[in-house]
């Protein structure tokens, strides 16, 4: 059968993904019944109690952040955009250099359980701990609407559902599925199901790796070339870069605007921080680091031969015909190879990962809103541990239906792009405030506040008013414009860009110097030496819980 | 246990971590801490300029000097693949660099220094 035909046709057989994706959730959902803790405090829920050695977190980093976006989503840009869809990883691989340098080490050293301990450890607390949880927030909802929404593409794929109500559904399970997991395994849970995930993903990339170089004699060269005679006419700008922000002098400085989200966008991803707390020290954190770089980069390297064995073998017009576009190139190029086994298997890792990453995100939103919103701000820090881990476990349940209905909403959207966006608030709102309160003594309140609320609102005012939301030219086939609103003659954008990392990034650090300096307030001494100390030397820091 | 972080701490104390109250303050001001801090600073400030500038260039090279990049090295391999490779080549090297420096010169350091100012706790 050729891969044209295939690509129109539901491919493999939807009762072996189906069965393999079972036994997957019901191996972990036995785990994570195992290794959970009945009666969770604050540390328990929210950190695992912080026993997990450096190595086994560095793995679950790897696999929260291996998403069904850098997965399917890279893999398959590659296999259209050739030299392009490379891009994307490398900046998403460099990112980590800033967790490891500047953040990992001193975070897990002053904070206890989300990002807003560490921005408001010396600065005015609630007003502070109010404006980083609400980032955290909107990060970590866009984030999640991404996951959700690249689900039901996977669904038309893998399961041949092709009603938006069947995807609907499907959506629904993955989402009280995510609940139950976190529900019952807390952090300590979630953080297993990452570790199974991670080393299947790995696993199963690095099979159809060995696979594809096999087919071309372990000759990359020739593997590059196959690719280029499959595409055809634009064979040969697949290896070189520009075939998708090569366009004009507007679509390079997205480029660069999106370049520049990616690398910095990792530190500031609240979901990424939290897992620093679940290692027992400093030491651990930057082990654990040290093991996510490795497996990532090792990860991205894969996709490379993995976009370009599926450029070469499916070829873009299959893969661009196919229910999930550039998201199936992976799960087609799979079925290329193996059949319907190997499929099953890709299939079902892809929905793990969905799962996965989903699951860490609600535990981190949850987190946020029980500990900082509620705990903190309103209550000022009156309710008890376990008061707090009610109220985070109910947080989850919402944020759990909040998800269903935003996936099943935002079905079909472009999840790359949703994911970006995350990147960039994550840049602009929580970066420069990390950095500073970590590194600069006369940061102060006032900075803060500047930078996290002017980042956020610029980055949300610049994507309403983008491209991405509305008035991009309409494809000629379709009569339908790429941008949200689909109808070509809605469009009130007048930013040029998709990406608005270049312009908030700058801003906000902007911000937190200009209301830093334009306030004559100091943050106290006492707690600004306090941070210093606690942060390099680790005194102070919290601990593990003891094993029991 | 952090009870001077933000007022009343609704968790007990799970380790017997405690120290007098303005302490840090005097620890921030010594000279070993001033050494500890050039120390680390020394390190990551100048290492993280140089990724970052590394990394632009490569982002700048894709987007402008797209001819350069194109240019034929082996078969179909191009210049612009091979530099991209060796993003990933130089993130695992200064991730290695980094983990021998901070192993081998700073954690000792900082040990030594939480030791001599008696701070209890996990001085790493």
């Amino acid at each position: 059968m050729s891969p044209e035909l295939l690509a129109a046709e539901d491919i493999g057989e939807p009762a072996v993904n189906i069965l393999i994706f079972a036994a997957f959730v019901v191996v972990t959902l036995v785990i994570v019944l195992r290794v959970s803790r009945r009666k969770a405090g604050a540390s328990e829920f929210y950190a695992g109690g912080r026993n997990f050695t450096g190595p086994q977190n560095g793995v679950a980093l790897a696999g929260d952040y291996l998403s069904a976006a850098s997965f399917l989503g890279i893999a398959g840009a590659i296999a259209l955009y050739g030299y392009d869809g490379f891009l994307y990883s490398i900046g998403f691989l460099v990112a980590w250099l800033v967790a490891l340098l500047l953040v990992a080490e001193l975070l897990r050293n002053t904070g206890r359980f989300t990002m807003a301990d560490v921005l408001s450890f010396r600065l005015a607390q609630r007003p502070v701990r109010a404006a980083a949880g609400l980032s955290t927030l909107i990060v970590t909802f866009f984030y999640l609407l991404a996951q959700m929404a690249g689900a039901g593409g996977l669904v038309a794929l893998l399961l041949g559902v092709d009603s938006k109500t069947g995807q609907g559904f499907v959506i629904a399970i993955v989402g009280v599925l995510m609940i139950a997991y976190v529900l019952i395994g807390g952090m300590r849970g979630t953080t297993w199901v990452q570790i199974i995930k991670a080393a299947l993903l790995i696993i199963g990339a690095a099979v159809m790796v060995v696979w594809v170089l096999a087919k071309y004699g372990f000759n990359i060269s020739d593997l590059l070339g196959a690719s280029v005679d499959k595409a055809g006419k634009t064979g040969p700008q697949l290896l070189d870069p520009g075939a998708q922000y090569g366009k004009s002098s507007l679509t390079k400085l997205d480029f660069l605007s999106l370049g520049l989200a990616l690398v910095l966008g990792t530190a500031g991803l609240p979901h990424v921080l939290m897992r620093f707390y679940t290692v027992p020290s400093a030491k651990e954190a930057r082990r654990s680091v040290i093991w996510a770089i490795w497996l990532i980069g090792i990860f991205y390297l894969f996709t490379l031969i993995l976009g370009f064995g599926a450029g070469a073998l499916v070829g873009p017009k299959a893969i661009a015909a196919a229910p999930g576009k550039a998201n199936s190139a992976a799960p087609l190029l799979a079925f290329e190879l193996g059949g319907t086994v190997l499929l099953g298997l890709i299939a079902a890792v892809a929905f793990a990962t969905i799962l996965a990453v989903v699951a860490g995100l609600t535990i981190t939103a949850s987190a946020s809103f029980a500990h900082d919103v509620y705990n903190n701000v309103i209550k000022r820090g009156e309710v008890t541990s376990e008061g707090e881990v009610r109220v985070a476990r109910v947080t989850a349940v919402v944020i759990g239906i909040i998800a269903i209905i935003g996936g099943i909403l935002a079905n079909g959207q472009n999840i790359a792009f949703l994911v970006a966006l995350a990147f960039a608030i994550a840049a602009s709102a929580n970066l420069p405030t990390i950095v500073f309160s970590l590194f600069w003594r006369r940061f102060n309140t006032r900075g803060a506040l500047f930078s996290i609320y002017g980042g956020l609102l610029s980055c949300l005012v610049l994507i309403a008013f983008s491209p991405v939301v509305s008035g991009k030219p309409a494809n000629p086939a379709t009569g339908k414009s790429p941008s949200m609103f689909t109808d070509p003659s809605v469009d009130f954008h007048w930013f040029g860009l998709d990406n608005p990392g270049i312009v908030t990034i700058p801003l906000s650090f902007l911000l937190a110097i200009i209301g830093t300096l334009s306030s004559r307030d100091r943050s106290t001494a006492e707690k600004a030496a306090e941070m210093e100390v606690r942060s390099l030397t680790g005194a102070g820091a919290e601990q593990a819980v003891a094993a029991h | 246990m952090s009870t001077s972080m933000r007022g009343p701490d609704p968790i007990p104390p799970t380790s017997g971590v405690d120290h007098p109250v303005g302490s840090y303050q005097e620890v921030a001001d010594s000279p070993e801490f001033e050494a500890l801090r050039r120390t680390f600073r020394r390190f990551v400030f100048p290492m993280s300029a140089l990724f970052l500038a590394w990394y632009l260039l490569f982002v700048l090279l894709s987007i402008y000097a797209t001819d350069f990049m194109g240019t034929k090295v082996i078969g179909n391999i191009h210049l612009g693949l091979i530099i991209g490779l060796l993003q990933f080549l130089s993130t695992f090297i200064i991730t290695t660099v980094y983990a021998r420096w901070a192993d081998r010169k700073f954690d000792p350091a900082a040990a030594e220094l939480a030791r001599r100012v008696h701070l209890t706790g996990d001085a790493r």
